[in-house]
């Protein structure tokens, strides 16, 4: 990209406030989410599970089921695809079970019939036999030698040689000397840490309506991160060709991660391709979280060595994650994005991924970097105490900067850590008094950000007004962001734009709306496509005025003769070239497609105030701020929206939320009733910062901000409540039982 | 034209015990295929999914960003996100 592409400051409608688009149909209710979908002789689904943590399937009798009155197919495994290997193997095995049920909830058949009732009567009807196998879900118990071999296959060649099989991937990265640094140290703190699964807790269930005929043509509609990723997956698992299946990404009721795959969708084509009608599923809350997606709990070590000074002369970390029964836990990104805020001479990390028996595991904002923060930035506050260091000054002086070497390898770019810490400090949340009993936390984080395939057209009306066609689901605001780049680009109002989230048949492929990406990618090309627009509307003005084209240029949304040279002629706006543009040489659009590749990594920096009742263990969070570089905040309230919700879900994640397994290994808490996420009167008003720190690898200088706020949560959050308890808390979430019984085990140590 | 590439040093197994191998590429496309022709043991690696650091700008899945002896190249695992 050109630099003088570039544009970080003079905006017109960037970092401009207005109406979000999908507002009036969200409070209206008119909004058409995943289980709004419906279609003349649609039938419901209804899929049968597993009980059994592990178990072996005998015999699957479809038998009864079939006989019900108003059951129209029913489907096992035979119904799909055969041969597939890799991630679409592995999804496969996870949306529909083959000889062995893997986890508690895993779907084992599924039946559709004319009604919702008669569905889940019929599921009940389908006889499983199993042969119970010995199971385990625990991270630490599924690694020791005697734990249960879940397959013995799937260990990559990256795995070290005597390691357990349920050990799959490995990882470890650094450089300089580790040991060397240590003997350099005044102080040393060696710590180890674990945390709990956490679900992205969206609160809209998966549900789609899927119609597939014998000809091997199919229409899906479903709530999605990614459609198109959908639509390749589901092909491949029912076995028809990719461009014969159109997909069509509902409304989304929150996806964090956990969308960005497929559970009842492939299910239903086949249910649809059997009964020869539409297919209905709509998954229960129980479902959500026994079957789709949670983070990986989590087994840490982290040994970091400082100077009397504050300086960091070496950091390790071991960090194990478990991703249930399938390859895939995202300990590579524990591992690099542990220590990546800092400026180290000597640090290595090393990740182990690791399949037990629970459901396979999901992306969940800045999949794995929570955790491995978690433990670091734990072990960072803790020398501080022993040092009487202040947290921020000592993050500033190892903060990593631009041409910094990474802990992951490569030296930083252009980033904004500094800024955010800086911010921190100045921010009067920092030096606030604390009554007694609370306590004061921060933490930083960091993420990589993602660019990803992107395609965007954009079509232009006889009134002036435009119409956008992205195909990245909007799950932060996109839909107002990109009308207001292309606003900037056309010099037309925000209002003046309508933005729709194209279908798969009407649009080149676009990856998931996943890893911070829309604002930058999707953003990127609406950008270039409105560049392609004002290009072909500056042709029409030369051709009018009989001059070149490249004596035309555009500004505030007027074709412009480009000096005194190029003649005398009035501006001409873009609605007077667009009115006639069917006749003086046809429909005016824009296209862009590309993969961008410069999409920035970003940090933040959070403060948090605690509130621990030593008599119950109840912790209160009461004050929450949190910094984070943005590179160009496009829509702030969105930004910030996005810095409170990454902060919100941490609140939970560190202090409630987690998935309990009892010794069967079956899910003890799959509603919402004992998984207990944060409500508004848990929460505090979280305050925000946004710092603009430019992206060089994006026109307006945007990094994503939709996974960075989650990552320095869990820390923040820590370092607080341990401050206020007078007690490290070294294992998520922070519930009252384990509040009290870190107060009562220090007690007994006197 | 030869360029060089650190790896993390987790396939240091793959490679003999080298953190850091010089192969002929002049693009990542071609740095892909002459580390799995050079170092048969990393094409699995490699065909699970890596992305490469130009001068520390990441190249997530693009096989075409051009590459000169004088960048600092290193070899990253896909990344991805939530």
């Amino acid at each position: 990209m050109a630099l003088d592409d570039h544009k970080t400051t003079g905006f017109k409608f960037i970092g401009t406030r207005p109406d979000r688009p999908d507002g009036l149909d969200k409070v209206t209710g008119r909004a058409l989410f995943g289980a709004d979908a419906q279609a003349p002789g649609m039938l419901h689904g209804a899929i049968v599970r597993s009980p059994h943590a592990h178990a072996r399937i005998l015999r699957i009798d479809t038998t009864a089921a079939e006989a019900l009155e108003g059951v129209k197919a029913v489907v096992t495994r035979a119904d799909f695809a055969t041969g597939l290997s890799g991630e679409f193997g592995f999804v496969l095995e996870n949306v529909m079970a083959g000889d062995r049920a893997l986890y508690d909830g895993h779907a084992v058949a599924a039946v559709a019939a004319s009604s919702a009732l008669i569905a889940r009567d019929a599921a009940k009807l389908v006889q499983v036999d199993y042969e119970i196998l010995p199971h385990v879900t625990d991270v630490d118990a599924a690694m020791v030698d005697d734990a249960p071999v879940l397959n013995d296959t799937y260990a990559d060649a990256t795995v070290p040689a005597g390691l357990h099989p349920n050990v799959v991937r490995y990882h470890e990265s650094g450089h300089g000397d580790v040991e060397a640094g240590f003997a350099a140290a005044d102080l040393i703190v060696e710590d180890s840490f674990k945390t709990e699964a956490t679900h992205q807790g969206y609160i809209e269930p998966h549900a789609c309506l899927a119609t597939l005929g014998a000809d091997g043509k199919g229409e899906l509609w479903c709530t999605t991160q990614g459609h198109w990723i959908a639509q390749k997956t589901c092909a491949a698992l029912v076995g028809i060709d990719t461009s014969q299946l159109r997909v069509t990404a509902s409304e989304i009721g929150g996806g964090f991660g956990g969308k960005t795959t497929v559970f009842i969708e492939p299910v239903a084509l086949a249910l649809s391709r059997k009964a020869n009608r539409p297919v209905k599923i709509v998954m229960n809350r129980s479902e959500v979280f026994r079957a789709t997606g949670p983070t990986s709990s989590t087994s840490m070590d982290v040994k970091i060595g400082m100077m009397k000074d504050g300086t960091i002369t070496a950091a390790q970390g071991v960090f194990r994650l478990q991703g249930g029964a399938f390859p895939g836990a995202p300990m590579e990104f524990s591992a690099m994005c542990a220590f990546a805020p800092y400026n180290l001479e000597n640090v290595k990390q090393v990740g182990y991924d690791v399949i037990s028996n629970r459901p396979k595991q999901a992306a969940y904002r800045a999949p794995g970097a929570p955790m491995a923060s978690f433990a670091v930035e734990s072990v960072i506050d803790d020398l501080c105490k022993q040092l009487g260091l202040d947290p921020i000054d000592t993050r500033l002086k190892n903060a990593a900067r631009e041409g910094t070497k990474a802990s992951y390898g490569p030296r930083f770019q252009r980033i904004g850590l500094v800024e955010t810490l800086e911010a921190a400090k100045a921010h009067p949340h920092y030096t606030a008094p604390l009554k007694p009993g609370q306590g004061r936390g921060v933490s930083c984080g960091f993420w990589f950000n993602h660019g990803g395939e992107t395609s965007v057209s954009l079509a232009l009306s006889e009134d002036g007004t435009c119409q956008i066609s992205v195909g990245t689901p909007d799950i932060g605001g996109s839909r107002a962001s990109m009308a207001l780049m292309a606003a900037e680009v056309l010099g037309i109002a925000y209002e003046n734009f309508r933005v729709t989230v194209a279908d798969t048949a009407t649009l080149g492929y676009n990856d998931v709306s996943h890893g911070s990406r829309v604002t930058y990618a999707s953003g990127l090309a609406t950008i270039k496509a409105a560049q392609d627009a004002v290009a072909k509307l500056c042709k029409r003005a030369a051709a009018k005025w009989g001059i070149p084209e490249d004596a035309v240029y555009w500004e505030d949304g007027f074709a412009k003769p480009s000096g005194a040279n190029a003649g005398n002629f009035d501006p001409i706006p873009l609605a007077e070239i667009t009115k006639d543009m069917g006749s003086t040489g046809g429909p005016i659009s824009g296209h862009f497609e590309a993969t961008p590749e410069g999409a920035g990594v970003s940090f933040g920096t959070h403060i948090v105030d605690a509130e621990v009742d030593p008599e119950t263990g109840k912790t209160a969070v009461v004050r929450y701020t949190v910094i984070q570089d943005a590179g160009k905040a496009i829509h702030p309230t969105y930004v910030e929206g996005q810095f409170q919700g990454g902060a919100a879900q941490g609140i939970g994640w560190a202090l409630n939320e987690e998935y309990v397994y009892g010794e069967d290994g079956r899910l003890q808490n799959s509603i919402f009733l004992d998984y207990r996420v944060p409500v508004a009167s848990d929460l505090p008003m979280i305050d925000t910062v946004i710092v603009e720190v430019p992206n060089p690898g994006h026109p307006y200088g945007v990094r994503g901000v939709g996974e960075t706020g989650i990552v320095p949560p869990l820390a923040a959050i820590a370092n607080a409540v341990s401050a206020a308890a007078g007690v490290r808390l070294r294992h998520l979430p922070m519930s009252p039982p384990r509040i009290l019984r870190a107060l009562r085990a220090q007690a007994s140590e006197g | 034209m030869r360029v060089e590439v650190h790896l993390w040093s987790g396939l240091r197994s793959l490679t003999g015990g080298l953190e850091k191998v010089s192969v002929e590429a002049a693009s990542t496309g071609e740095l892909l295929a002459a580390l799995a022709r050079d170092y048969p043991q990393l094409a699995p690696v490699i065909d699970a999914g890596v992305s490469v650091a130009v001068d520390g700008r990441i190249i997530a899945s693009s096989l075409t960003e051009p590459l000169g002896p004088d960048n600092e190249i290193y070899l990253m695992q896909r990344l991805k996100g939530g």
